[in-house]
């Protein structure tokens, strides 16, 4: 008798195993819970707070909340779905996220959880900061402006890569993703497009040079599909409209 | 304090470094010690500690960014910060921050360009009762007052090392009103110790779960629960962890124990290390009482002298308990337990994902007791005169008493003891408090309330608080205290998750723009949206905190705000005049059109 | 009787009239638009004066003095405020001036500029002067609804008049937003 370990997920029985989080019990099983900072490549991080769900009435993310038998959680609840779109809202008044102008766009992980949680404005009042853009590198570029802090650039490349070539510095609202060199460009690092690091940027804040547009706008992964469908970009290969490298 | 060449900076780091035995953990005291050489940590410096701890220079810049006290650009070789607490502006700190800068000729924040001196101002320094205070290169100055300031100049600008300014300038008061069980009885040193070893570390949890004792530092978990755990957790190494990073805005009394009564708390971490099986324990002293170092080392010194403390307490040879001070550098939310440990380990504070709990996953993950100050000087007494003579005060679920720190209106400012269960109105007549409007419970991130509730019993069934009580008189406006709040609140997000990173300057910016009159209906209910989303959504009780006075307000003081609203339903959220200032600027233009009338403004605004 | 037709109001501000390419992209959909409704001051039918209206479709993010006076204006007269489009929603394009002071965006374009003869910040009273930073529309006025896109398409907004028009709560498809 192996009774299969289980929680409940909007009415739903969810199997687990023991040390899954709530969130990769649900994505095993097929469900989706909108993730940003969360990608399954790596040890939950809890930074986003997109993923917030309620377990057992209480508010917790779900990427770094354990799977229990008998849990009871909600999460496609009006309630959840206005607190996340205001998440959501807050990220795109911190940086200077102009989609029209983004080689990203459509193929956007921070756009397509927007579209999914019903943002059709960011609502609040606009921080306009002033960051930089650094194209030194000869592949790749950085675009500051569209980065939200999620650091799975700084863990892919310390825990993936082994380069450590990227770090938060600051605190509160003036916390900024920093290039590990003294002069701080990207040039000047052994950065490669074939990194992870390359790979897990669910904005456009890295970009690979030299391939704009190659998939015009309108025919990208999120065009037509919503994410809780067609899935995280970083975690398709490119040949599926992602940007995994196989 | 000339720019060192660089073959004697590399000297001054590599004594340094050693001294801290070339420990990583040791980055913040690292920092601390060489910017207290430099007055800066330089690109150069920060690369020489890199190097001698074989760690990268950017986790020693992340680290060197994060604390308010340690500084990458250069700063005066008298680096003055105004403590600019509610309380300390209620005492008229700004006008006093301002005319020293007159005197010294400085800007705020700014360096003066000769490098002589800094004048800023930075979070509560816990000096609430004899303020307005101010730290110079990290020690406290207490009752500021201009005849003072007028020879702190002159201090200055002869360039006179801090040692031969005049003692009362940095005399700290403990101002005890009120004594009970804990600050009125006498302690013998080492009682605690030999209740523990004569009776054993299970009778003592016994006593411990009598007693009923609760964290004091606000957040009131039973102390024997957390010890057992702790001390049932699989591993050798266990450590005791005392955090005294009291940076509540308008709690002090963690600074009094530590100043007066620093052998009951040393006593109660040595308790539980023998409880709990560990060796070694921390005190994460507060940055901001940095003035309290030396007499805390020579209290510790004094200990081992005695027997009380290193190998062989009390000639047990299976009693061996170390304590090492760790000085904080200005990060408020190094209060949160596992930023604490964060900052310990030497890293920046960011509070860790939970579970694991400390008990079971702290110090270099290892098993680890976190307590209060106020908690384990209670545990030492506990542990001498039994849980039930603990218990035999208090309420059902608050037993014995609680150290209330008390600041703002009244006429006798200082530390209060009280038994759980004490009114609100009962403390006001104790303080002489006669015109109370309202209270700041538990510090910002507590409860603000309003005379209504004034008969409401501090204990964890009613207000829970850590200590800090801060009063407001009817000549007070109390939007100038949530402003300053929300401030705090800004400067002190750590910057981790997004709800508290993004959350608190748009919680102050609303707040600000309805203390200047330009807020309508419309903000307020703004407000209340989005403090909602932060109390549910933050990674940790520092963000889900932070919009409580703004809630708490708008609930209990909904006057504050509405006498202040425009008569209209929707109000711009910048001043669309003041944006047009620059151009009229590069225009050179003062014509009718360089400006919007009022009339245009009202327009849009749908009175 | 003939019932009264909706009155509707459209205007240009800090944008490139994309979203009224957009609207125009109705084609044909345009004869059935406007038995229902009537068009008032637009860049469609060059009334300058603007009259009680309805609805009100702003496109493009408030840039300068003259910006905020139509705003105020369409906020005074129109019932219900339509932000169309990405600069209207978030500053778009116009706003990635904001990286730069003004000084510095007037001076390349002004005193730096290439070719340029007797260089001089312009400063004629007709020219409506610039705010220091481009903004959306939400920051200055209350708009009542907001309709992303860069254009949004002729389907987003003829599936969004039509429902307005019949009362219904918008409700657009996945492929109707978009933010590019």
């Amino acid at each position: 008798m192996s009774e299969e370990l289980g929680f409940t997920l909007d009415g739903r029985r969810i199997p687990f195993q023991d040390g899954q989080t709530v969130m990769a019990a649900a994505l095993a099983a097929g469900v989706y819970i909108p993730h940003l900072c969360f990608n399954p490549d790596f040890a939950p991080h809890g930074s986003c707070r997109v993923c917030l769900v309620k377990v057992n009435g209480r508010f917790q993310a779900s990427c770094t909340t354990p799977a229990a038998s008998g849990l009871t959680v909600q999460s496609e609840t009006e309630e959840l779905r206005n607190i996340r779109r205001g998440i959501l809202q807050m990220l795109f008044v911190e940086g200077n996220h102009v989609c029209p102008a983004c080689e990203k766009s459509g193929a956007c992980q921070l756009q397509a959880v927007a579209y999914y949680v019903g943002m059709l404005n960011p609502h609040f009042s606009h921080f306009y900061p002033r960051r930089p853009v650094d194209a030194s590198h000869a592949e790749a570029v950085i675009d500051f402006n569209r980065c939200i802090l999620c650091e799975l650039c700084v863990r892919a490349s310390r825990d993936v890569d082994g380069k450590n070539i990227f770090a938060v510095q600051g605190r509160g609202i003036q916390a900024h993703l920093v290039v590990n060199t003294p002069s701080g460009k990207l040039g000047a690092t052994h950065f490669s497009i074939h990194d992870k690091a390359a790979q897990v940027c669910p904005t456009g804040a890295i970009l690979t040079k030299h391939q704009g547009y190659n998939v015009p706008i309108g025919q990208r992964l999120y065009d037509r599909k919503p994410i809780n469908v067609v899935g995280d970009v970083a975690q398709l290969p490119e040949s599926k409209g992602g940007r995994r490298h196989d | 304090m000339a720019e060192p060449e660089s073959h004697a900076l590399t000297e001054i780091v590599r004594d340094i470094v050693q001294r801290h035995s070339g420990m990583p953990t040791r980055l913040l005291q690292i920092l601390r010690d060489v910017q207290d050489h430099l007055t800066w940590l330089s690109p150069e410096a920060i690369n020489e500690v890199a190097q001698e701890l074989s760690i990268s220079p950017n986790k020693v810049h992340s680290v060197a960014e994060f604390y308010s006290f340690l500084y990458t650009v250069p700063r005066g070789c008298y680096d003055i910060l105004f403590s600019d607490n509610i309380t300390d502006r209620m005492l008229g700190n700004r006008e006093l921050l301002h005319y020293l800068c007159d005197r010294l000729g400085v800007g705020i924040g700014e360096m003066r360009t000769d490098g002589t001196v800094t004048v800023g101002v930075t979070s509560c320094t816990g000096m609430c009762d004899q303020g307005p205070a101010a730290l110079v290169n990290g020690y406290t100055l207490t009752r500021l007052n201009k005849p003072r300031l007028n020879r702190i100049a002159e201090l200055v600008e002869s360039r006179t090392p801090l040692e031969q300014w005049p003692q009362e300038f940095f005399e700290v008061s403990s101002n005890i009103r009120r004594a009970d069980i804990l600050l009125g009885r006498h302690f013998a040193d080492g009682a605690a110790l030999r209740a523990v070893l004569k009776r054993g570390p299970e009778a003592i949890l016994e006593e411990m779960i009598k007693s009923g004792l609760r964290g004091q530092g606000g957040a009131g978990f039973k102390l024997a629960a957390k010890w057992m755990s702790c001390r049932n957790a699989p591993g050798e190494v266990k450590y005791v962890v005392c955090n005294a990073d009291e940076g509540e805005p308008g709690t002090f009394k963690d600074r009094v124990l530590m100043q007066d009564f620093a052998d009951l708390v040393f006593e109660g971490m040595t308790l539980c290390g023998r409880v709990i099986g560990a060796h070694h324990g921390f005190v994460y002293l507060r940055g901001e009482y940095r003035y309290l170092l030396d007499s805390l080392k020579a209290t510790l010194q004094r200990r081992r002298d005695a027997g009380l403390l290193g190998t062989g307490i009390l000639g047990e040879p299976t009693f061996s308990f170390d304590i090492d001070i760790h000085l904080g550098a200005g990060a408020y939310v190094c209060g949160e337990e596992s930023a604490l440990i964060e900052s310990l380990e030497g890293k920046h504070g960011v509070p860790r994902i939970r579970p694991p709990f400390p008990t079971t996953h702290g110090y270099l993950n290892k098993p680890t007791v976190v307590n209060n100050v106020e908690t384990f000087a209670t545990a030492a007494k506990i542990a001498v005169e039994g849980g039930n003579w603990f218990a035999s005060r208090g309420t059902a679920e608050s037993k014995g008493t609680k150290l209330l720190s008390l600041s703002g209106d009244c006429e006798r400012p200082g530390i209060y003891e009280y038994p759980f269960g004490v009114t609100v109105r009962r403390v006001l007549e104790d303080c002489g408090a006669r015109d109370a409007q309202g209270i700041q419970m538990a510090g910002p991130a507590g409860h603000m309330i309003s005379a209504r509730e004034f008969d409401r019993r501090i204990c964890f069934e009613d207000l829970a608080t850590g200590g800090s009580f801060m009063v407001f008189d009817q000549s007070r406006d109390i939007l100038d205290g949530i402003r300053n709040f929300t401030h705090f609140f800004v400067h002190e997000s750590c910057g981790f998750c997004t709800p508290c990173r993004v959350g608190t300057s748009l919680m102050r910016d609303l707040v600000i723009k309805v203390h200047t009159g330009h807020g309508t209906p419309y903000d307020l209910e703004e407000m209340r949206k989005l403090g909602r989303i932060m109390q549910v959504a933050c990674h940790c009780g520092l963000g889900q905190t932070a919009p409580n006075p703004v809630l708490d307000s708008l609930d209990q003081f909904p006057e504050a705000y509405q006498r202040r609203l425009r008569a209209t339903t929707f109000e711009p959220a910048f001043d669309l005049n003041a944006a047009l200032e620059d151009a009229r600027q590069l225009t050179g233009r003062s014509d009718a059109g360089a400006y919007l009338n009022e009339e245009d403004l009202m327009l849009g605004a749908m009175p | 009787m003939i019932e009264a037709k909706l009155k509707i109001a459209t205007c240009s501000l800090a944008g490139c009239f994309g979203c009224h390419m957009s609207l125009l992209d109705l084609d044909e959909r345009l004869f059935d638009l406007t038995e229902r409704m009537e068009l008032d001051r637009s860049p469609l039918t060059d009334i300058k004066e603007l009259g009680e209206c309805d609805v009100g479709l702003i496109e493009g993010g408030v840039c300068n003095a003259e910006n905020v006076h139509v705003l105020m204006e369409f906020r005074a007269r129109c019932k219900i405020l339509v932000a169309i489009g990405a600069c209207a929603l978030n500053g778009g394009i116009p706003a990635m001036r904001n990286q730069f002071d003004l000084k510095e965006c007037l001076e390349e374009s002004y005193v730096r500029g290439i070719g340029l003869v007797n260089a001089q910040i312009p400063n004629d009273p007709e020219i409506p002067l610039l705010l220091n930073k481009v903004h959306p529309l939400h920051e200055v006025v209350k708009i009542d609804y907001f309709l992303p896109g860069c254009p949004p398409s002729a389907d987003t907004i003829w599936t969004f008049i039509n429902e307005l028009l019949s009362g219904q709560p918008i409700a657009l498809s996945y492929t109707q937003i978009h933010y590019d």
